[in-house]
C-alpha cells in the first residue's frame, strides 16, 4: 500500500460516496455547536421540517455572548435572546447542551478536549474558525459557515474537496520563557497569514513532540491565523494520557482497543505531502504582535518596524494603516509600550496550564497602577482546578478580576470591551481592528507575557524575569 | 438559493489586503437570529466615524461607489472568523460578485452557500480593475455559464470554479435536498462506523 499522510488515513475513513467530478461526502464524527453561528441553521431545518440526523454525535455550549461576571445576569436582550434560542433548538432538537448552570460549560474548543468529545482520527466541525484546536488530537477539524452548520446537522455530512497537506516542521528546542504561543506567532510571522490557504497542516518536529497536549492545542488553535482551516498532530503517549478517564473517551478495554487504532494515526515514512515547510524553534523569542493581522510580530527585543523594510507595496500600505490605528511611532522598542489592559483567556491560552504560567509570574507581585487585569478560565472546570491549586488566589492577590468562563475578551460579544484608543495585551488569536472593541489595540501574547506586562505596565521579555527569579 | 447566471453591475473597488470578516461584519451585529438585514452594518466600523456618520473616506461611501454590486479587493479576503454574516451582509448591502486574487477557504464556501460569486483573478488583472474601478460607472459583466469576466472596453478574462459548485449555482438547488439523494450511502456508511 502506498504510503500515505494522516490527513489522507482520516478522509479516507470518512468518505461516504465518492464520484468523478464532484468533492466527496465526507461523514463528520462530531459537531460542536454554540449560540451565535447554530439559530439560522435551526430556523432552516424548521422551515422544511427536517430533523437533526445524529443529536447523538451534535454537542452544545454557549460560550461567544455569556457574561464573565453576574453571569445569570444578561442585560444585553439581543444575546440573551441568542441563548434562549440554544436553548429552546437543543430541547425541541435533543441535543445535550452545556449551559450556563453547567459545571462543564466553557469555550467549545475548551470543553470538547476536557470532556474527552474529541478524540484522535475524528472529524469534528464547527460553526467557528478556531475549530482546528481539536487538531491537537491527530483530528481532523475545522471550521464551518452556518449553512454548513445545516447541512450537518440534517446529514452528518458535508460535500469537501480533499484538502492539500503540509508539513510545518519545528525544529531543534524552545528556550525557556519561550511557549507554544510564541512558537505559533513565529510562523505565522515568518511565512505569512495566508501560506495555510487550501492547506491542512501538520505540525511535527521536537518542538511539537516534546509538547503537552494543551501547547498542541494552542499551536493548532491559530492554523486558521495562517490560512489554513485545519492544524493537527498526530497522536502519541502524550495524547493517550490525556485522553484516560476523560467523561466521553472510551472506558477500560474500549479505551485499549481506541489506543491501538490510534496509533496508526501518523504520517506514513515515505508520503509525500504537497508542501514543506521548517523553522528552528531554538530561534524563536517571546514575541509580541504590533499591527493589526497575526503576521504583524516582533520579538520582544526589537523595535517597531518602519513600512519602507517591507517587500511590496500592499504590504507596505497595509503596515501604514496598522501603525495609525495602533498609534505606535516605527523604530520604538516594544518594551517601551505601555498597556492598560491585559487579557488573559480565550481558546488559544485559556487551559490550566496558562493560567499556571501566567500565575508563576505573578506571585508575590501587584498589577501595575492604571492596568485593568482579566482571567477568564476556558471553562468551569479549568477555574474549579485553578480555584482549588490556588492559582486564583495569586490573581486575586495581585489585583487580577477573576471571571467565569467564556470567550470574553477576545472578541467582545459581551459586556468584557476595550475602550478606544486603548492598549491591550492579550493571550487572544485576533488583533484585527476592533476585535476587543471599536478603536481598541490589541497584541498578541503568550499568558507568561501577559502576565509580565499586568505587572510592569509595558511590554517586558520574560526571560530576563526568569533569569532573576533564579539568581 | 437565488441562481447566479449572469450578473452585469458597478464596480467598487477596496484596495486593502487581509480584509477579515471582523472588519466586514463586526461582532456586535452577530446577536441577531436572522440571515437578513445585516447590509446596514456592513464594514460598519470604517464605514461611519461614530453613531450613523459616514465616514467620508471611507472606499464605498465615495459617491461614485454607490449602487455598486461587483467589489473588488485585495489578497486573503474574508479571512478570519468563520461567520457567515459576513457574505450576508454583502448581500444585504447589494454586492453579488467579490473579486479578489485570493480568499480565505471559509469565507470562499461561505460566499458560494449564498449565491455571492467568489472570483479569484490574477493580481495584476485585480490592480487593473482597482484603477478601472475609480472612475464612476465603471461596469463589468459576470458569465459563470462561461467562467468569464468582461467590460465593454475588451477586458475578457476567465475564472476557475468548481464545477459542482458552478452546477449548484446555476440552478439555485438547495444543497440538503441533494444531499438527502445519497442517503442510502449514509445509512450504509453509518452501519460500518465503531
Amino acid at each position: 500500500m502506498a504510503p500515505k499522510t494522516i490527513v489522507e488515513k482520516i478522509w479516507e475513513e470518512h468518505v461516504v460516496y465518492r464520484e468523478e467530478g464532484k468533492p466527496d461526502l465526507l461523514y463528520i464524527d462530531l459537531h460542536l455547536i454554540h449560540e451565535v453561528t447554530s439559530p439560522q441553521a435551526f430556523e432552516g431545518l424548521r422551515q422544511k421540517g427536517r430533523k437533526v440526523r445524529r443529536p447523538d454525535l451534535t454537542f452544545a455550549t454557549m460560550d461567544h455572548n455569556v457574561p464573565t461576571v453576574n453571569r445569570f445576569v444578561i442585560e444585553d436582550e439581543v444575546a440573551k435572546n441568542q441563548m434562549t434560542a440554544l436553548e429552546r433548538n437543543c430541547r425541541e432538537f435533543g441535543i445535550p447542551l452545556a449551559d450556563l448552570n453547567s459545571p462543564e460549560q466553557g469555550i467549545v474548543h475548551v470543553i470538547g478536549p476536557e470532556l474527552g468529545l474529541t478524540q484522535p482520527g475524528m472529524t469534528i466541525v464547527c460553526g467557528d474558525s478556531h475549530t482546528s484546536t481539536h487538531g491537537a488530537f491527530g483530528a481532523l477539524a475545522f471550521g464551518i459557515g452556518t449553512s454548513e452548520v445545516e447541512h450537518v446537522l440534517a446529514t452528518q455530512t458535508l460535500w469537501q474537496h480533499r484538502p492539500k497537506t503540509m508539513q510545518v516542521n519545528v525544529t531543534g528546542k524552545l528556550t525557556p520563557g519561550v511557549s507554544a504561543k510564541d512558537v505559533i506567532l513565529a510562523i505565522i510571522r515568518k511565512f505569512g497569514v495566508d501560506f495555510g490557504t487550501g492547506y491542512v497542516l501538520e505540525f511535527t518536529g521536537d518542538v511539537i513532540r516534546n509538547m503537552s497536549m494543551e501547547e498542541r492545542m494552542t499551536i493548532c488553535n491559530m492554523s486558521i491565523e495562517a490560512g489554513a482551516r485545519a492544524g493537527l498532530v498526530s497522536p502519541d503517549e502524550v495524547t493517550f494520557e490525556y485522553l484516560r478517564g476523560r467523561k466521553y473517551a472510551p472506558k477500560g478495554e474500549a479505551f485499549e482497543k481506541a489506543v491501538e487504532k490510534w496509533r496508526q494515526l501518523r504520517t506514513d515514512e515515505g508520503a509525500v505531502y504537497d508542501q514543506v515547510v521548517e523553522i528552528d524553534g531554538s530561534e524563536i523569542a517571546p514575541t509580541v504582535t504590533w499591527g493589526t493581522t497575526p503576521g504583524m510580530s516582533i520579538a520582544i527585543d526589537e523595535t517597531i518596524p518602519f513600512p519602507e523594510q517591507f517587500a511590496t507595496e500592499t504590504e507596505q500600505k497595509a503596515a501604514r494603516l496598522a501603525l495609525q490605528y495602533m498609534g505606535l511611532t516605527p523604530g520604538t522598542p516594544i518594551t517601551e509600550v505601555a498597556v492598560q489592559h491585559v487579557f488573559i483567556g480565550s481558546c488559544t491560552n485559556s487551559r490550566l496550564s496558562d493560567l499556571r504560567e501566567a500565575a508563576r509570574i505573578v506571585k508575590g507581585k501587584k498589577v501595575a497602577p492604571g492596568v485593568r487585569a482579566l482571567v477568564v478560565p476556558g471553562s468551569q472546570q479549568v477555574k474549579k482546578q485553578a480555584e482549588e491549586e490556588g492559582l486564583a488566589q495569586i490573581f486575586i492577590d495581585a489585583g487580577f478580576e477573576w471571571r467565569d468562563s467564556g470567550c470574553s475578551m477576545c472578541l467582545s460579544m459581551n459586556p468584557d470591551v476595550v475602550p478606544e484608543g486603548e492598549r491591550c495585551a492579550s493571550t487572544s488569536n485576533r488583533n484585527f481592528e476592533g476585535r476587543q472593541g471599536k478603536g481598541a489595540r490589541t497584541h498578541l501574547v503568550s499568558p507568561a507575557m501577559a502576565a509580565a506586562a499586568a505587572i510592569y505596565g509595558h511590554f517586558v521579555d520574560v526571560r530576563t524575569l526568569q533569569k532573576e527569579a533564579v539568581r | 438559493m437565488e441562481p447566479f447566471v449572469v450578473h452585469k453591475g458597478k464596480v467598487a473597488g477596496l484596495d486593502r489586503a487581509n480584509v477579515d470578516t471582523d472588519q466586514i461584519i463586526p461582532k456586535q451585529f452577530l446577536k441577531r437570529i436572522e440571515r437578513t438585514g445585516f447590509g446596514q452594518f456592513l464594514f460598519y466600523d470604517w464605514r461611519y466615524i461614530d453613531e450613523n456618520k459616514p465616514n467620508p473616506d471611507f472606499e464605498l461611501n465615495r459617491p461614485e461607489n454607490a449602487g455598486a454590486t461587483i467589489l473588488v479587493a485585495n489578497e486573503n479576503f474574508g479571512c478570519g472568523s468563520s461567520r457567515e454574516h459576513a457574505p450576508w451582509a454583502l448581500l444585504d448591502y447589494g454586492f453579488r460578485a467579490i473579486i479578489a486574487p485570493s480568499f480565505a477557504d471559509i469565507f470562499y464556501n461561505n460566499c458560494l452557500k449564498n449565491s455571492l460569486l467568489p472570483i479569484k483573478l490574477a493580481k495584476e488583472d485585480v490592480e487593473y480593475l482597482l484603477k478601472k474601478a475609480e472612475a464612476a460607472d465603471y461596469e463589468l459583466t459576470i458569465s459563470l455559464e462561461e467562467q468569464a469576466v468582461y467590460d465593454e472596453e475588451g477586458f475578457r478574462r476567465t475564472f476557475e470554479i468548481d464545477p459542482y459548485r458552478k452546477q449548484l449555482l446555476l440552478k439555485g438547488w438547495d444543497e440538503i435536498d441533494l444531499t438527502f439523494v445519497y442517503e442510502p450511502y449514509i445509512v450504509e456508511y453509518e452501519k460500518s462506523r465503531p
